[in-house]
């Protein structure tokens, strides 16, 4: 280990101090790393950092996507606008039930699987397949089959004309659409988690459960005793990657809804895109990003936050 | 962020054989939990075959079909004519072509440039180091949707060199589809990790034989790092293929166009929904087939991406 301790101990390799020769790998280091960090940092600043930072400039300005005029500092006027329409808060309450609702029957159903095929039996391998299959099918996919199943003579009231129930037209109702996405982007998503899920439960030694079973505890006490907390971190990225996915709701709006009937399923990036995209005024689709990166960021560090601190109170 | 995992670590816990309860179990409990995996697998398979099997049928029979089991069963009238549709009405060859263009050139460059990156902050010390890997942890919370329209009025305004010299904007190019994905944050964070599980004697014999870090990176790391570039390329290869709202915004001319956004077509007027099942089952299908190939290496890398929190 001495070349390593070396390394780690030497001063930073960019100070112009002369080394032993010894010592010529780590001179060199400095500018090895630099050369191979080189394509990766400058692809993140040019796509990711300066876009971010441009989020929070563009938001203050009046720039258009194309446009011959240089863009305007307009101060806060497009959040004034954007606080005065009504579309703007029907989608974010849009977004925020459909994340209020995903993220924990998600999480559950997820669980509820995970918990089913973590098991030695045959053929759990097969029935782990099948129940992955939505995830690796593309949202554009799901999203056209499911729109075929929702339609008003589709396969869904096919089904429910079959226990005599007259089904409604799921995706042109106001009051069952946006119920409608919700359903859909849950089946395809779960399967995600539920790997992510089974690979916390298989972390979970098990001698806890003999010894729980031992001392006489039922499945359910086990489940609340031994797997629940053992599934804590799984816990918290599954709590914290859903949530993002759900108020970055945009593709299965797009392609289903538009966000209609009657703005009843449309969202703040569905917005963002239709303002920013559609109509072109990127000043205002950055007003609308940026309202939406202060949430996102308010709610995964609140769910940081709370969870962290029950950790600390133990 | 705190926890690495080891590859060591990693099969050790595949292996950690799961909980067994079943013996314990009464046949009652044994049969219902059975029946329930039947009854989902139902609910997350028909779909699909019902996509497939429908691509099939002329739209009539699909129709005539929904009532009964017929629609999830490859009966009555088949052929491939929706198939056959869907090529007449877009060119599909070339959508198709282009997804695989888009995802294989940000996959590959992706391994390389993000493994590169990750070598030099796991192996190298140098000023800054815990402030870069810091700030690459840090991106991992943005959502692509946030930045997506700031990055669409950017790229329109970046330069772009071609025949004629410098131009200006990216908008309408394979480049724009593909550049601004290949480092990738996640990825970084993957390799990193699993480069620090590499023991770092093995550097050490490297340059005693007088290799540099390059040589280091290439000869001795990267073949070594074979579960983590399937992680990532899987991980990678995914949503590029499946991308839909950015070339959605980028791209104006069809023979650019990927398959995801092509499916547009068809929701003009009079749909025919075979020929949208048969479009969906062959940009699907391949990437079901690749699933089920290497279902191991895909199931072990999302759980893998799911070790940070």
């Amino acid at each position: 280990m001495s070349a390593t301790a070396a390394a780690t101990t030497a001063p930073a390799p960019t100070s112009p101090t002369a080394r032993t020769s010894s010592h010529n790998v780590d001179k060199r280091s400095g500018s090895t790393a630099l050369l191979m960090l080189l394509p990766a940092g400058v692809l993140m600043v040019t796509f990711l950092i300066i876009p971010i930072g441009l989020t929070f400039v563009l938001a203050f300005t009046n720039a258009r996507l194309i446009s011959p005029e240089p863009a305007k500092f307009i101060g806060v006027a497009n959040f004034v606008r954007l606080f005065e329409n009504d579309t703007f808060w029907k989608s974010l309450i849009n977004t925020v039930v459909f994340a209020v609702v995903v993220v924990p029957v998600q999480s559950a159903v997820a669980l509820g699987l995970a918990v089913l095929i973590n098991t030695k039996m045959r053929g759990v391998n097969f029935f782990r397949t099948v129940y992955f299959l939505p995830v690796v099918t593309s949202m554009v996919v799901v999203s056209m089959l499911w729109m075929f199943m929702y339609q008003p003579n589709g396969l869904i009231n096919a089904l429910l004309a079959k226990f005599g129930i007259l089904g409604p037209d799921w995706l042109s109702d106001p009051k069952t659409a946006l119920f409608a996405l919700i359903v859909m982007s849950i089946w395809q998503a779960c399967g995600f988690h539920m790997v992510i899920w089974l690979s916390g439960l298989q972390t979970i030694p098990g001698e806890l459960y003999e010894a729980a079973s031992l001392d006489g505890a039922g499945r359910w006490q086990q489940f609340a005793h031994v797997t629940w907390p053992g599934l804590r971190q799984t816990a918290i990225f599954i709590l914290i990657t859903i949530t993002i996915a759900a108020f970055s709701l945009f593709t299965q709006v797009n392609i289903m809804t538009q966000g209609g009937p009657l703005d009843s399923t449309s969202t703040v990036v569905f917005m963002a895109v239709r303002t920013g995209f559609q109509q072109q005024q990127t000043g205002y689709a950055a007003a609308i990003s940026l309202v939406f990166f202060v949430i996102v960021l308010a709610v995964s560090l609140l769910q940081r936050y709370l969870t962290r601190d029950k950790e600390a109170g133990r | 962020m705190s926890t690495t995992t080891a590859p060591v670590a990693e099969t050790r816990r595949k292996k950690a054989r799961p909980h067994s309860l079943d013996k314990r179990q009464s046949p009652l409990s044994v049969a219902l939990s059975t029946v329930l995996r039947l009854f989902l697998a139902l609910i997350f398979g028909l779909p699909l075959v019902f996509m497939i099997v429908s691509s099939f049928k002329p739209d009539l029979q699909i129709f005539a079909d929904l009532g009964s089991w017929n629609a999830f069963l490859p009966v009555g009238e088949l052929n491939v004519d929706n198939y056959l549709g869907v090529f007449e009405r877009v060119p599909f060859a070339t959508f198709l072509m282009n997804s695989v263009i888009i995802s294989v050139a940000t996959v590959g460059l992706g391994l390389i440039v993000n493994s590169m990156a990750a070598f030099a902050l796991s192996r190298m010390t140098f000023k800054g180091r815990k402030v870069i890997l810091g700030v690459i942890l840090a991106t991992l919370i943005v959502p692509f949707e946030t930045m997506a329209l700031p990055l669409l009025w950017w790229v329109n305004v970046l330069p772009w060199i071609d025949e004629n010299g410098l131009s200006q904007g990216w908008l309408d190019t394979y480049a724009v589809q593909i550049v601004p994905f290949v480092a990738n944050a996640f990825s970084i964070y993957l390799f990193y990790q699993y480069f620090d599980s590499i023991p770092k004697e093995l550097d050490e014999a490297a340059r005693v034989d007088g290799a540099g870090w390059f040589r280091i990176y290439r000869s001795v790391i990267m073949p070594l790092a074979g579960p983590a570039i399937a992680t990532v390329a899987i991980l990678t290869f995914l949503p590029a293929w499946n991308s839909y709202l950015w070339p959605l915004m980028v791209v104006q001319s069809e023979e650019l166009r990927p398959a995801m956004v092509g499916i547009d077509y068809f929701k003009q007027l009079n749909v025919s929904w075979g020929q949208i099942m048969a479009y969906a089952s062959i940009i699907t299908v391949p990437v079901l087939a690749m699933f089920i190939a290497f279902q191991r290496a895909f199931i072990n890398s999302i759980a893998s991406s799911g070790v940070k929190g």
